[in-house]
């Protein structure tokens, strides 16, 4: 379970998240959704430990969030995190030999999967095709938690439903929570379970997508402009 | 891609009336194995969880089984897949009536309307 007790962050003076509290329950798909600058980036970065709450505190199945929570929490960044002269296998060996829950076989059936070349260079593929290797990369990591910020943002339909599908086969509900932010939300309603609103560093709502179809009649998108608007 | 879900009805339900309707038009047999949750969800993109609601709705009224490590069949009960079919008619039927009243058409042109379109279907073939 992941909790945020009364989190507030601030950069230097401007404030991102302004005493938030949450709690995510395990087994489940979540998408963080808002506008631009809303604090998703923020939530998921203290979540993995990449950045430490001003006040409060954020707790990974009872854990402090600090960057020993790695081991506990996969973290996916919206921007290109690999070595560009790096080739796709010698990208996974590296994540590998980095992270010890690393799945070797389900790295290479998800290559596979994504059709990526092992042999051609990082800075030779597609963004398409980044943005597989980066889900690869990711989703082969075992671990209980695994955030991604933005993983379609930029990317044509086809590749937006390989990785939608990448991550329906490869993910095990049983033992791991995907939290994840996205614009698209069109695309990504039937796949999640739970929304989180957020705006100007508040939670306005925490709701099952489901909840919010049949007791509002609402899709995701009408429901968050909805919401904003208020 | 996969087949895009109306907005403003659950994702669960659709998914069942999806399955009903494959079972009526006979895509799916008496007896048949249905795919695995996993691989339902891969096929229409949609959350695990809400394939499993999905799966627990119909076995609930008994339309599919679940059979202990084989997977989720339909069932080989004629009755119920029959009252089923009845339903869906039903259901469609009220569909059409509902929004031909709200456009202010009367029972005798609908009637007449829905005969004249059956008869000069008959006609073409």
């Amino acid at each position: 379970m992941i909790q945020l007790e009364e989190v507030t962050k601030r950069y230097l003076t401007k404030k991102a998240l302004q005493d938030v509290s949450l709690q995510i329950e395990p087994g489940h798909i979540i998408g963080l959704i808002g506008s631009n600058g809303s604090g998703k980036s923020t939530t998921l970065k203290l979540i993995s430990g990449l950045l430490r709450p001003t006040k409060g505190t954020v707790l990974v199945d009872g854990e402090i969030a600090s960057r020993r929570i790695s081991k506990k929490v996969a973290y996916l960044s919206e921007l290109d995190s690999y070595y560009s002269f790096f080739t796709v296998k010698q990208t996974v060996d590296f994540y590998e030999q980095t992270f010890a829950d690393f799945n070797r076989k389900k790295a290479e059936e998800m290559l596979d999967f994504m059709k990526l070349d092992r042999t051609q260079k990082v800075k030779h593929l597609s963004k398409g095709n980044r943005g597989r290797l980066k889900i690869v990369v990711t989703l082969s990591r075992e671990v209980p938690f695994i955030l991604m910020d933005e993983p379609l943002s930029g990317l044509d339909p086809m590749v937006r439903s390989s990785i939608i599908k990448g991550l329906i086969s490869f993910i095990d509900l049983e033992k791991q929570t995907v939290i994840l932010t996205t614009h698209e939300l069109q695309e990504i309603e039937p796949l999640l379970d739970t929304v989180i609103l957020i705006k100007n560093g508040v939670i306005l709502d925490q709701r099952s997508v489901e909840d919010i179809r049949t007791n509002e009649n609402l899709s995701l998108v009408d429901w968050m402009v909805e919401k904003y608007g208020e | 891609m996969a087949q895009p879900f109306n907005p403003s009805v659950p994702i669960y339900q659709q998914l069942c009336e999806r399955i009903k309707n494959k079972i009526i038009r006979g895509e799916l047999g008496m007896g048949e194995r249905l795919p695995s949750v996993r691989d339902l969800a891969i096929e229409s993109e949609v959350n695990p969880n809400t394939v499993q609601r999905a799966y627990k709705e119909l076995e609930d009224t008994q339309i599919v089984e679940k059979k202990r490590g084989q997977g989720t069949f339909v069932t080989e009960n004629p009755a119920i897949l029959q009252k089923m079919r009845e339903e869906q008619k039903i259901s469609h039927i009220n569909r059409f009536v509902t929004e031909m009243r709200e456009m202010g058409y009367s029972e005798k042109e609908m009637l007449h309307g829905l005969q004249d379109y059956l008869e000069k279907k008959e006609d073409n073939k």
